[in-house]
């Protein structure tokens, strides 16, 4: 077995429990759910396995580098945190409504890594500023971040495919109520924006050792800082009267576009120093 | 600040506000994309290129080019920190006494009412319970408060009162952060120098001004090495430096990328490479209408005589890329040529073409042969006292949103009172400021854990 294969496996789990998670939404189901709920585990496991078996094999090319440092590894990176995360919530809280929401974005990631004829799956050298256990802190905590953000929109969503009346559709029954979306919205928040900050300060001690500049408004940085501030006027909201519910929901969608850009608009749109992932 | 009147109260309250930081931080998020789009530190003839004489017009006025230290967005800056400042005076005055109490209290009732509540009821005596819950709770939360009134024992116990001042921990950081960043902008420089493999200086250049700054030592570069991967991509640089301080070699060590030196606050970075100028090469003369020819290794900046006192050869300078017609030829020398009683010319002598200079068809061929080559490394040098105070604010930015967001004030009441029908009644209920429905989970476990415990025995 090597580390392409079970990628590959990975990203057929991963689908296939999509099409559970969006079964059960549509059917109202709770046996599809449950068997999403065991497709993401399993493909969570051929995830970690990839990802570890790529680590191995990189050394065995004779480069040995942690595998977070291109586009294609942290696509697959992000399903990963993604998944993790989601599990947790899963069994912690018991909601298994808002799958439905968050399946297709771990699918998607792992996907498009595979998919896109742009992203390469070569294990490349580093170059030299990248040779840094700062680099891994800074991939693996602003990934958790982003997977905390992520889950957030999913729960977000869920405000703007309910009626305002839920007796009305027996089809969004399976949806959780809003004072627990409420809840897991601002603890997901609040999960990304404490690994988003941890994620942006080592990037800026990483850079410090690199370059001798902690903070140079690089495009990516500051479209991290304005991911930031996004997630920050959240928590501050929250506080007021009247931010609540699809209010507030709004926020945090509005906060997860700003990731997006940040992660792949940068790379696309904008130039500068992280053109690499 | 409670009973001051007038204007300077209606500021007060005008930065207390909350609603004031979402304001700014939306401006902060909104104009801070301006920078990522708009070209940053260009040239005026770029603006006009790109946007047209109007518009370049406009991003004067506002210092669009160099937006992030424009005066605008400073302003920003400066008001976000009075806010977080008044905000955290204002809040942390109401909440000292609830923060540091002289006296850890608690209002019964106001426990008793809570929705979150759990009932046990058992067959024992209050006064043998009451032992056994207080080593309980003491085990579970920590020191017990007991009182008694009336038919009824309270024990209270909390834990996590000091959680409560994570969120200031939070705001004083970014209070941190920001005068480490002005502290470093006003004391601090970043500059660049290049260092031939062999000299040494003491004088680097502001990377935008170019201005010099002396440095109080010297650097010697000993040394430059690059290797690189089969594909080519570059491996690793590394330079071997000696500091010289009063005429004295103090030390000397290798730096790489990502591997800086620090020395007495100065910061040597690694950041490019290239070829040298070389001191001397080795140079042939072809004395075409004689057949003679002569080699010798000629100075930088040294005179020649030619043979017969035909002239004279001055070689003067090395340029490591030669543009000619559209092509690069390489590490190439200048020289110049005057013939007795002639004006002087100038000609370029490419190493990889030896022929280059045959094609001129002059009397004499010159030919740069072979020379040594030399490296020289690319520095950049920089100070910045500020950064202990950034690095300050990182971590306890880090470590207060940690205390806020996963710990909390938590305490928690039990009251025993014996019932008419000869039980005991114990209730248990709690408080918590953040995550009340964490709360609930929690105090049914700790029910279901105490009943346990009690039916047990006394073993508690
Ligand atoms: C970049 C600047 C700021 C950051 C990063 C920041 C961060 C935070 C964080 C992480 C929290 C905790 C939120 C929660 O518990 O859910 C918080 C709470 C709060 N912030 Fe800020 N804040 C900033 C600026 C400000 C400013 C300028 C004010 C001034 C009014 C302010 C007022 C508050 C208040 C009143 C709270 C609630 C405190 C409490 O729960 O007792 N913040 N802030």
């Amino acid at each position: 077995m090597n580390s392409a294969f079970a990628l590959s496996t990975t990203t057929f789990l991963y689908g296939l429990a999509t099409v559970c998670y969006v079964g059960a939404f549509a059917f109202k189901k709770k046996l599809f759910a449950t068997a999403g709920f065991y497709l993401l585990a399993a493909g969570f496991l051929a995830n970690t396995v990839g990802i570890g078996l790529r680590w191995v094999e990189s050394y065995q090319m004779g480069i040995g580098r942690a595998p977070f440092s291109n586009m294609y590894e942290s696509l697959v990176f992000f399903s990963w945190t993604m998944v993790l995360l989601y599990l947790y919530v899963e069994v912690k809280y018991k909601e298994q409504g808002f799958g439905v929401f968050v399946s297709p974005l771990i699918f998607l990631s792992i996907a498009y890594a595979s998919f896109d004829p742009s992203i390469s799956a070569k294990i490349n050298p580093l170059i030299p500023a990248l040779k840094s256990n700062w680099l891994i802190a800074h991939v693996v905590t602003c990934f958790l971040g982003y997977a905390g953000f992520a889950l957030a929109f999913g729960l977000s969503l869920t405000y703007f495919v309910k009626p305002k009346q839920p007796g009305l559709n027996p089809i969004f029954s399976r949806l959780p109520d809003e004072e627990i979306i409420d809840e897991l919205t601002y603890q997901m928040v609040v999960f990304g924006f404490l690994f988003l900050t941890i994620g942006i300060i080592t990037g800026a001690v990483w850079a410090n050792s690199a370059w001798g500049k902690y903070w140079s408004w690089d495009p990516k940085e500051t479209w991290s800082l304005i991911t930031w501030f996004v997630y920050a006027i959240f928590l501050h909201l929250r506080m007021m009267r009247g931010w609540y519910g699809r209010n507030l929901a709004l926020v945090s969608i509005t906060g997860f576009l700003a990731v997006l850009f940040t992660y792949f608009g940068v790379n696309f749109l904008l130039s500068g120093l992280h053109s690499y992932s | 600040m409670k009973n001051q009147d007038g204007i300077s109260r209606q500021i007060w309250v005008f930065f207390c506000s909350v609603k004031l930081t979402v304001y700014l931080l939306v401006l902060l998020a909104v104009t801070s994309v301006i920078g990522t789009v708009v070209l940053q530190n260009g040239s005026p003839q770029q603006y006009i290129d790109l946007y047209g004489q109007g518009i370049y017009n406009l991003i004067q006025v506002f210092d669009i080019h160099d937006m992030y230290h424009a005066w605008w967005f400073l302003l920003l800056l400066v008001l976000l920190c009075i806010n977080i400042t008044v905000c955290s005076i204002e809040r942390l005055s109401l909440k000292w006494k609830t923060i540091f109490p002289d006296q850890v209290r608690f209002n019964a009732d106001r426990f008793l009412k809570s929705k979150s509540r759990q009932t046990i009821d058992m067959a024992k005596p209050v006064n043998q319970l009451a032992e056994s819950c207080e080593r309980w709770l003491e085990k579970q939360v920590g020191p017990v408060i007991r009182q008694t009134e009336n038919l009824t024992t309270y024990l209270y116990s909390e834990k996590g009162r000091w959680s409560r001042l994570g969120v200031y921990v939070v705001h004083a950081s970014v209070l941190l952060l920001l005068a480490g960043a002005l502290i470093g902008a006003v004391f601090g420089f970043k500059a660049n120098v290049r260092i031939d493999e062999g000299n040494q200086t003491g004088r680097v250049f502001e990377s935008k001004t170019r201005e010099p700054i002396d440095l109080a030592f010297m650097i010697r570069c000993n040394e430059f090495e690059v290797s690189f991967y089969d594909t080519g991509a570059p491996k690793e640089f590394r330079s071997s430096l000696t500091i010289i301080e009063d005429g004295q070699e103090s030390l000397t060590t290798d730096i790489r990328v990502n591997h800086p030196l620090r020395y007495k606050g100065i910061n040597i970075f690694q950041s490019s490479y290239g070829t040298a100028a070389p001191d001397t090469v080795e140079m042939r003369i072809v004395d075409n209408t004689a057949g003679t020819e002569i080699s010798r290794d000629i100075r930088i900046g040294e005179t020649v005589d030619l043979p017969d006192g035909a002239g004279q050869f001055t070689l003067q300078g090395f340029l490591p890329h030669f543009e000619f017609r559209g092509h690069d030829l390489g590490e190439t020398f200048f020289g110049l040529v005057t013939l007795t009683g002639e004006t002087g010319f100038q000609i370029g002598l490419p190493v990889r073409f030896p022929t280059f200079d045959k094609m001129r068809k002059g009397r004499f061929t010159f030919v740069a042969e072979d020379f040594e080559k030399r490296y020289y490394t690319g520095l950049q040098v920089t100070r910045d006292p500020g950064v202990w105070y950034v690095y300050a604010g990182f971590i306890l930015m880090i470590l207060g949103c940690w205390v806020t967001f996963f710990m909390s004030h938590q305490s928690i009441l039990l009251a025993i009172t014996s019932l008419d029908n000869g039980q005991t009644r114990l209730v248990l209920s709690g408080k918590t400021n953040r995550n009340p429905r964490n709360m609930k989970l929690k105090l049914k476990n700790m029910a279901a854990h105490l009943e346990n415990q009690l039916n047990k025995g006394d073993q508690i």
